[in-house]
């Protein structure tokens, strides 16, 4: 074999090595970009939701008008994310993707609540098939709050009303 | 959960299974392999070697079962856990098929046993045992958290199966450290497969004991320690490691013995005074043993003066540990940044354990340091798949087991790789997937099994909410 053939052998195996790592790491890269990384309980204040609605409302129009449609087959106008407002889990945001949320004090809940008044199964909120989220109160001992009245039956949540379960207050927000 | 105070929510990852991207990624870890092998043919022999299709053919094969199993029993699995062990097997296959071809080792052999048989072929046959035992562990764990029942029982096999080699009659000792035990014809070194039972116990265990562990301490110079009662176990299982490095003189499992269960605590409880306890035993434990164990003195003697102790060895053994060290370290340099090239390096001077505990040293001369970096980077990339799942997991055990399965992987990794390249002293342990051994592979490919059932189960996406039976039947009027 000349040495020339080797040589080139040998610097495109090392490429190619390199390149299978480079590929990997791409597959690996909506670890990075594609979720939402929240830090929770040590920022409480600054989480306060006043904050997050003032931030909201600077935000330039036209932005605000292409998030939905980023998102593709949603409606305008329907929520895109859970938003905790207060409670130990103030700032926690969970992105609605079309999957069903729980919440309650058990561990493969979506949101752990760490509440005394909580149950361990303790809600879900959920999309009907027209992709409105609804809340459903799971037979919790005291109760899941909409605005004001405990909720009875699954029942549709508009956009950015407090839904209350012990001293956690949630909210869908766009 | 009140000990949480900063934690951080990963959000919901949204649920493609992404099985092709596997499949292309692992027919990319099949052709790596293969190009290996046209290169070492024709720079060794200067033609296409005659085994190539076989090889190719047999992992493509291997590969193909995994992937089929994966897709049909854990389709939402982490999609790059599979490649990446695919192509470190594939090419320590390569590198062990190499050094089957050099003619000092051939020659070496003869010398000492009168026979010379190459080990590539029963690499490829544990290979094939290898995957299937990861598609035993698909097929029999359908879910993870079976496996916490056996939290007590895992504690007493994984110490049946460290003590193993100690009993006799069945225990071997070969070249100084006793890790293999031989039944019938086949000899297995048990210490692997107990890193998984191990990593069983510990989560199991610390899933029950973490509070206890974390909240019941006193603060001494800014560092919490536990109350004497929750100490038992650590100081029980140094105890148990030190046994092992003083009885069997292996340094690298109680190494990896120990490190796992300081890894696992401090991930269960966030306590750093663990890790700095941690290690400050290790440390005591290591110099004890160090200066007294005369196959750990030569180790340590080969470790920080290989040259000199040349000269200064006091026994054949000390100077066989400082000659490989030598030989390891020169292979390492002739290789520079680019490599020499594979076939074309003198790697097979390291002689004994070429193509076992010195393996990297063979890619490190032949590939270069951009070679090392690579498979650094695998080795990386797997660890980072397997803390992910561990970050993905919703259950309490589930997220232990995996972080100290990576762990122990990581772990393992660090010892070897520090040891061949001198950092720390040489310890008697397997590269994972690239190094010359049945048991290693096998237990290898377990680890990823489970790697891979955990991140399913991680990653699967919520179930659709189940029908109420009350719906269609309690009416409520609303007002």
């Amino acid at each position: 074999m000349s040495e020339l053939t080797l040589t080139v052998m040998r610097l495109g195996f090392l490429a190619v090595l390199w390149l299978f790592v480079i590929v990997a790491v791409q597959v690996i890269r909506s670890d990075l970009f594609g979720t939402r990384v929240t830090q929770r309980g040590s920022r409480r204040q600054d989480a306060r939701p006043q904050q997050n609605t003032r931030q909201q409302a600077t935000a330039p129009p036209q932005q605000r008008g292409q998030q939905p449609a980023a998102g593709g087959r949603q409606r305008r106008g329907a929520p895109t994310k859970l938003v905790v407002s207060e409670g130990t889990l103030t700032g926690t945001t969970v992105a609605l993707q079309g999957q069903t949320i729980t919440l309650g004090r058990a561990h493969d809940s979506t949101i752990v609540l760490d509440d005394d008044y909580a149950s361990s199964r303790h809600a879900r909120i959920y999309p009907d098939r027209d992709g409105q989220w609804i809340v459903e109160d799971l037979g919790s001992t005291n109760g899941t709050y909409l605005d004001r009245t405990r909720l009875t039956t699954a029942t549709p949540i508009p956009l950015g009303a407090p839904i209350r379960i012990g001293k956690t207050v949630i909210e869908l927000r766009k | 959960m009140s000990v949480v105070t900063n934690t951080t929510t990963i959000g919901a990852i949204e649920a493609p299974s992404r099985r092709n991207t596997e499949l292309a990624l692992l027919a990319f870890a099949v052709a790596i392999p293969v190009f290996a092998y046209l290169n070492v043919g024709l720079a060794m022999d200067g033609k296409v070697p005659a085994g190539m299709l076989g090889y190719g053919l047999g992992l493509g094969l291997l590969a193909a079962v995994a992937h089929l199993v994966v897709r049909k029993w854990a389709p939402y699995a982490d999609p790059l856990l599979l490649p990446l062990a695919t192509l470190l097997n594939g090419m320590g296959l390569v590198l062990i098929w190499r050094l089957d071809q050099s003619p000092r080792l051939i020659a070496t052999s003869m010398r000492l046993y009168k026979s010379f048989s190459p080990d590539a072929p029963s690499q490829m046959m544990y290979s094939a045992v290898g995957i299937a035992m990861f598609v035993g562990v698909l097929l029999l764990l359908k879910d993870h958290r079976v496996l916490q029942r056996y939290t007590y029982i895992s504690m007493v096999v994984s110490l049946v199966l460290l003590l193993l080699p100690l009993v006799p009659g069945l225990g071997a000792d070969v070249f100084g450290a006793k890790i293999w035990i031989r039944i019938g014809g086949f000899s297995i070194q048990p210490g692997e497969f107990a890193k998984l039972v191990l990593a069983v116990f510990f989560s199991g265990y610390l899933m029950v004991k973490r509070d206890a562990l974390a909240l019941a301490s006193r603060r001494f110079m800014g560092l919490y320690l536990p109350r004497g009662r929750d100490l038992g176990p650590i100081l029980t299982i140094w105890a148990v490691s030190l046994l092992i490095l003083v009885f069997e003189n292996d340094l690298g499992t109680s190494l990896l013995f120990f490190g796992i269960f300081v890894i696992m605590l401090y991930v269960a409880t966030e306590r750093t005074s663990w890790i700095v306890m941690g290690l400050l035993m290790a440390v005591a434990g290591a110099a004890v043993v160090g200066s007294t164990a005369s196959h750990v003195k030569s180790r340590v003697a080969a470790w920080l003066d290989p040259f000199g102790c040349l000269e200064t060895a006091t026994d054949q053994n000390m100077l066989n540990a400082c000659d490989q060290m030598t030989q390891v370290l020169m292979s390492f340099g002739s290789g520079g940044i680019l490599g020499t090239g594979l076939g074309q390096g003198n790697s097979d001077l390291i002689q004994f354990a070429a193509n076992s505990d010195f393996i990297f040293a063979t890619v490190g001369e032949e590939l270069g340091l951009a070679g090392v970096m690579v498979f650094l980077l695998l080795y990386g990339l797997i660890v980072e798949r397997g803390v992910r799942t561990a970050l993905a997991a919703r259950d309490p055990f589930g997220k232990l087991l995996a972080m100290g399965l990576s762990g122990a992987f990581a772990l393992q990794i660090f010892v070897v790789a520090g040891g061949v390249m001198g950092l720390i002293p040489l310890t008697g342990m397997t590269m994972p997937f690239l190094a010359y051994g049945g048991s290693s592979v096998i237990a290898n490919w377990a680890l990823i099994g489970i790697l891979i059932r955990i991140s399913d189960t991680a990653r699967r996406p919520a179930p659709a909410p189940a029908p109420s039976p009350d719906a269609e039947m309690t009416q409520v009027v609303r007002p």
